[in-house]
């Protein structure tokens, strides 16, 4: 499969140290793992920018984080529920609004199989 | 209210600030409160006041953009909670504003519809992403606006357009109905030009919202009446960190700033210099997490449900989703995705945003230090004056960079203020001033003591 080479790639250049080289196959995909086309003119230019952006994210390897624990959430507040009541919610006309492909009250999704 | 839209025919033209204008709405609005003042107790703190919104905050009915070509018909079905916090109170919403697609950037130049301008100078920028609000308020077409801050983004404009500009503490305003970019930095926050009036968006807009699980258990303040205690300014300790006066940092904008801490010395306070050596990473680790919460909180946008769609389906559902975000997603927009999608894939998220959110709790942990010896800190709100249009927008890093002063308030959550405090080259300088989570009244304080005894908010440009 494709997407094991590519990460085979990606392990192998990290163990030999050029691991803030992205190469145009690798932008290719993650563009594909995050569902968003690139021109081909735009695969070439991200490459070199994105090239000098990771080298920049490089920076915080030298902080040392040693013991350090993540801040996912800068307040102290964790599973904030509510009670599970019915409330008021949107009609299917609301809902279906937005959307530009619709039918008999259903979203019209492109063909999944 | 037909005089705010005569001033905005005016300007619009010149500035390009607003994405959508409310005209009929408006009038119609205006002319109930005529009726109301009459019954002076059923007035609210706001009414007949006009407001202009980011085009980030969903208005029930009115088309919100994000200005974006994937939201460019999106019409939500519901208000945010702040947007019902201002109806209740009777504000008039005269339009939409203008800004960085999707919140994404720092001049309001990756804006599917076309870039707002410096009124100041009309070749600059406004700075961003709610360049499209900062510059409605200077430009007299609305007292006040709100905007939202990730990354900096209500305080790069306040400054570039000399205006007041805060980033509330984190949880203290709802996000409910504040379309996300990167969940765990922004906020929304008031624009004003005077610091007594942001004072009184605050209260409006700030308190707890139940349905925002990430708000604060705190009510919202009288900021007004508090910030009217100014006794309590003698004496207030304010720090001044040596790596928010670094090299990247303009000689000029070094100058004015340090003039306007001097004055603030010459009025009561006392200040001292302080290191905070995490604020060199701060940057790196603002962008590993900003793009990476983006990358999740952007997957949303397929076409399905709402949003861009192609006339065609060609191909399978992800060739579909992949052509339909290409389209509808701009430049920027699409570069943020794939790298926080690289930083939080398998083999690099331990090395970038696992450790990206670690540098962050040092930097908070830097932060309490050093709020334990001052009130507030202080410096430039921006590293340069503002720039021509198109001079940087080629270089993603470079502006990047731009963001350097005000991210360290972002990944913390404290509170931070722009205030004017200059002008270089007949160009707008910005003080930025940073307080204690839930401790807005002590910015507002210091920002009107300095604002009482100069009158950089007083002046206007030439539009």
């Amino acid at each position: 499969m494709v997407d094991e080479i590519i990460v085979q790639q990606m392990l192998q250049r990290k163990k030999s140290n050029m691991e803030n080289q992205i190469t145009r196959e690798e932008i290719e995909h993650i563009a594909w793992l995050a569902h968003v086309e690139l021109t081909e003119e735009e695969k070439k230019v991200f490459t070199e920018q994105f090239n000098r952006i990771i080298e920049f994210f490089e920076k915080i390897r030298k902080v040392d984080t040693e013991q350090v624990p993540p801040t996912y959430h800068v307040l102290d507040i964790t599973n904030v529920e509510r009670q599970d009541e019915v409330g008021k919610s949107l009609s299917q006309a609301e809902t279906l609004k937005n959307a530009s492909k619709k039918e008999d009250g259903f979203f019209k999704s492109p063909r999944i199989v | 209210m037909l005089s705010i839209f005569d001033r905005i025919g005016k300007t619009e033209g010149k500035i390009h600030a607003f994405v959508t204008l409310l005209r009929e709405q408006s009038i119609e609005k205006a002319k109930k409160v005529d009726k109301l003042v009459k019954k002076p107790e059923r007035l609210g703190l706001l009414s007949g006041v006009p407001i202009a919104i980011k085009d980030v905050i969903c208005t029930n009915g009115v088309r919100t953009t994000c200005s974006s070509r994937m939201l460019k018909d999106y019409v939500p079905p519901y208000d945010a909670t702040v947007v019902k916090k201002l109806n209740s109170e009777g504000a008039i919403i005269v339009g939409k504003t203008n800004m960085d697609e999707f919140a994404m950037g720092s001049t309001t130049e990756t804006s599917f519809f076309g870039p707002t301008r410096n009124p100041w100078d009309l070749n600059k920028v406004p700075g961003g992403s709610s360049g499209g609000s900062a510059a409605a308020v200077i430009s007299e077409d609305a007292p006040l606006a709100l905007g939202s801050d990730t990354g900096g983004s209500i305080r790069c404009p306040a400054s570039y357009c000399s205006i007041v500009g805060l980033k509330p503490t984190y949880g203290l305003v709802s996000r409910y109905g504040l379309i996300s970019y990167a969940n765990s930095l922004e906020q929304i926050g008031p624009f004003a030009r005077t610091v007594e009036d942001c004072a009184l968006l605050l209260s409006i807009i700030s308190g707890h919202d139940d349905k925002d699980s990430t708000s604060a258990n705190f009510s919202s303040k009288d900021y007004v009446s508090l910030l009217k205690k100014e006794n309590e300014v003698k004496g207030l300790k304010v720090g001044v960190p040596h790596e928010f006066f670094g090299e990247g940092v303009d000689n000029d904008v070094k100058d004015t700033v340090w003039e306007a801490i001097l004055k603030l010395e010459s009025l009561g306070c006392t200040y001292n210099e302080v290191s905070i050596s995490s604020v060199s990473y701060a940057l790196a680790a603002y962008y590993i997490i900003a793009m990476s919460e983006a990358s999740s909180n952007l997957a949303r946008y397929d076409g399905l449900r709402y949003g861009f769609r192609q006339e065609k389906d060609e191909g399978d559902w992800a060739t579909v989703y992949a052509k339909n975000r290409k389209e509808g997603f701009g430049a920027e927009v699409r570069r943020r995705i794939i790298l926080g999608t690289y930083a939080l894939s398998a083999g690099y998220y331990d090395q970038y945003y696992l450790k990206a959110l670690k540098v962050r709790t040092i930097l908070r942990r830097d932060f309490e230090r050093a709020f334990k010896e001052f009130d507030v800190l202080v410096g430039p709100t921006m590293p340069l004056l503002p720039f021509d249009i198109g001079e940087k927008i080629d270089d993603p890093l470079t502006l990047y960079m731009c963001d350097v002063l005000t991210v360290p308030a972002n990944l913390t959550g404290y509170p931070a203020m722009s205030i004017p405090c200059g002008f270089q080259d007949n160009l707008p300088v910005g003080m930025q001033i940073i307080g204690k989570p839930f401790n807005e009244e002590t910015i507002l304080r210091v920002a009107r003591l300095f604002e009482q005894n100069t009158d950089y908010h007083l002046r206007r440009p030439n539009l």
